[in-house]
Order: structure tokens, then C-alpha cells, then sequence
């Protein structure tokens, strides 16, 4: 069963991607609020991929991309951006960093179990 | 000398003889050739006909099997059909089942407190992330004036944001009608003008209205509505009316609690002589 950690700071989004991803291989979803919320997770669960939004409090999600790609034992990690930073130029700066998909808001569905199913598969 | 005569006969007797029966086994051997001949003849005929005979056959199994291939081939593109037709309704279904799981969180979060700010916060979060609005305020009728002042924003700030007398207007027309109004063409750029929203949502209790939704521009990747955003738009004219009237009057009647036991609280204590 993977875990797939949601970093979601609105609790609505949190919920509705929780429910998609019941969908996926019956994934087990670890929530987080921010990126530090998110860091400590990642220290005490084991993850296998990351659903991460970009504008949060007290940490942003290209912060959390950049400090997980930098961590040896995280590096690996598939990151999908869930946001609705829609324009090219954020799609970019995601991916330089080390985003391996970046999905605008709002989402749809199937398109976002497509993608996790895929970089589930890779990994 | 007779004698000599009657050998000299018998022997030209024999040699006739012999040379009959040579002419007579010549006769038998060119018989024989012929009798072989005509045999491997009748064998070769027996031999082809025994082909034709299979090779009938075979053309018989051929066209059989080749029935069959058709049959099964028709079949296949029966079930193919019969599959692509079942693939576009579980699409169907699929898409049918996000969309109820997107309106039933959106619902499920509306409902989920009684706080008035929180619930305000949820229909912010509700025309961002799932309806895809970057700039919108929430306006409410007020009590006192009657007018329809901004109680949540979102993309612009709260003084930009309008106050519109009922009937005023895009705002005060749905306001006052109850109808949710869409711009023709949404794609087109518009400079932002607080009176005029690209879609107006009235926030409805049955029949009564308590305010709108004003979006003036949609997210960039947003270029137009899909049934479920309808479907979100209905919902929002119900549950967040709904939501936030009942959070609105919760808030109120938990302010006018606490001032009436405070107020009951002074009334027990002793009077100070």
C-alpha cells in the first residue's frame, strides 16, 4: 500500500484529494498543512510520493521541492504540484527545482490518479 | 539319305516352331508393355482423382474455417463496439463520480462548522481551488442599509470591492432577480470594474436571497465552465447561502449569550455598599 503525503494547507482540496487517491492501489494519505508540517512527516513516515501545493504558510512549496531534493534520504521521492500557479514560467521554476509534474487547479481527477499512478509505476 | 531328308525336315519344323514361338513371346511382351502402361495409366488416374478428392475436401474444411474466421471476426468487432461502448460509459461514470465527490466536499466543508469567518474562508477556498476564480468578492445584504457589501475577497482588496444598492447593476439585478449571471465570452480580458463581474452567483435560501458571488476573473489555465462548475455554481447558491446564514446567526446569538450572561453575571453580583 503506497503512502502519498498531501501537503495542502486548505482543508477542502486536502479532503477532495484524500478522496482521489483512495482510488490509487488503495493508497494511504499522510496530510500535511505546510511544508514544515510536511518535513516532519517525511522523518517519520515512510513516503512514496508527494501531492504538493506551492502557496502555503510558514513554508511554500517550492521550499519544501527545494529542501526534499537536497536530502539524500528524499531525494528520490516522486513530487507532483498541485496548484493554481497556472502560468508557464511557475511550471518551469517547479519542475528546475525538482518537481517531477506540476498540475494546475482546478484539478481533474482522473487526470491526477493518471499522474500518480504513473510515478507510483516508476518508483 | 531319307533319313538325312527327315531331319533337314524336323529341323526346319523346329526352327519354324521357334521362331513362331519367338514372334509369339515378342507378341506377349509388347502385350505386357502395354497391359503395364495402361496399369501405371489407370494407377496415375487413381492416384489424381484420390487428390482431387482430398484437395475438395480441403477446399471444403477451407471455407468452413473461413466462415468461422468471419464469424469470429464479426463477433470481435461486436465486442469491440460492444467494449468501447462500456469504456465510454465508465468515463462517464468515472467523470460522473469526481464530480459528485468534488460537490460533496465542497458541501461536507461548508457545513462542517458554525463559525461565520470560517465558513466565509471555505467559500473563498471553494471558488479558488474548485472553480478556478482569482479575483471574486462575497457580498452580503446588509441588515441596517440594505446594500450589498463585500464580506470576504479574494485577488483585490476589500476597498476595491463594491457597495451596490439592490437592482443596481449586474450585481443588484441578480440580487434582486435571483438569477446567476454569465459573461458571453469569458476568455476576453477585461480591466477590473467592481460593478461589472464576468459571472454573478446569488447566494439563495429558497427564494430569498442574502447576497452574491462576484468573480471577475477566472485562474489563467481556466478559459471556460465545465457542467461541473455549474453543478458547484447551484450549490453555492445553496449551501453557502445556507452555511453562511446559519454561521451569520450563530455568531450573533453566541455574541448576544455572551453579553446576556455577562449582563446576568453583574445582575447576581451583591451590590457594593
Amino acid at each position: 500500500m503506497p503512502n502519498i503525503l498531501v501537503v495542502e494547507d486548505s482543508p477542502t482540496m486536502r479532503q477532495l484529494i484524500s478522496f482521489a487517491m483512495k482510488r490509487v492501489q488503495s493508497a494511504h494519505v499522510i496530510e500535511a498543512t505546510d511544508g514544515v508540517d510536511a518535513l516532519k512527516k517525511l522523518s517519520s513516515d515512510k513516503v512514496d510520493l508527494i501531492l504538493c501545493d506551492i502557496n502555503m504558510p510558514v513554508m511554500d512549496g517550492l521550499k519544501l521541492v527545494s529542501l526534499v531534493r537536497g536530502n539524500p534520504a528524499f531525494k528520490d521521492i516522486p513530487i507532483i504540484m498541485v496548484t493554481t500557479e497556472g502560468a508557464e514560467e511557475d511550471r518551469k521554476r517547479a519542475i528546475a527545482i525538482g518537481a517531477n509534474a506540476y498540475l494546475p487547479k482546478p484539478i481533474q481527477t482522473q487526470e491526477l490518479i493518471k499522474l500518480v499512478n504513473t510515478y507510483l509505476a516508476k518508483s | 539319305m531319307d533319313k538325312e531328308i527327315s531331319y533337314a525336315n524336323k529341323a526346319d519344323e523346329f526352327i519354324q516352331m521357334f521362331k513362331k514361338g519367338e514372334e509369339f513371346t515378342k507378341e506377349l511382351l509388347k502385350e505386357n508393355e502395354k497391359l503395364r502402361f495402361r496399369i501405371a495409366q489407370l494407377e496415375e488416374t487413381a492416384s489424381r482423382s484420390g487428390d482431387e478428392v482430398r484437395i475438395k475436401l480441403y477446399e471444403e474444411r477451407i471455407g468452413l474455417l473461413e466462415a468461422e474466421l468471419k464469424s469470429f471476426k464479426d463477433k470481435f468487432l461486436q465486442v469491440e463496439e460492444e467494449n468501447k461502448d462500456f469504456a465510454s460509459k465508465y468515463l462517464d461514470v468515472e467523470e460522473e463520480n469526481n464530480n459528485l465527490a468534488n460537490l460533496y466536499v465542497a458541501s461536507y466543508q461548508l457545513h462542517s462548522t458554525l463559525d461565520f469567518s470560517e465558513v466565509l474562508r471555505i467559500v473563498v477556498e471553494i471558488a479558488i481551488n474548485l472553480i478556478g476564480a482569482e479575483k471574486f468578492a462575497v457580498l452580503l445584504i446588509d441588515d441596517k442599509t440594505n446594500d450589498l457589501i463585500a464580506v470576504a475577497t479574494e485577488g483585490i482588496q476589500p476597498a476595491d470591492a463594491p457597495r451596490v444598492k439592490i437592482g443596481d447593476g449586474v450585481i443588484g439585478r441578480v440580487t434582486k432577480d435571483g438569477e446567476s449571471f454569465f459573461a458571453d465570452d469569458l476568455s476576453v480580458i477585461r480591466d477590473f470594474n467592481p460593478l461589472e463581474p464576468i459571472v454573478c452567483i446569488p447566494l439563495k435560501i429558497k427564494e430569498h436571497v442574502i447576497g452574491v458571488i462576484a468573480i471577475y476573473k477566472l485562474l489563467v489555465q481556466k478559459s471556460g465552465f465545465t457542467n461541473v462548475d455549474y453543478e458547484l455554481f447551484n450549490l453555492l447558491a445553496g449551501h453557502a447561502a445556507t452555511a453562511i446564514f446559519s454561521s451569520k446567526l450563530y455568531t450573533q446569538s453566541e455574541r448576544k449569550l455572551t453579553t446576556i450572561q455577562s449582563f446576568l453575571d453583574l445582575l447576581k453580583e451583591k451590590p457594593k455598599r
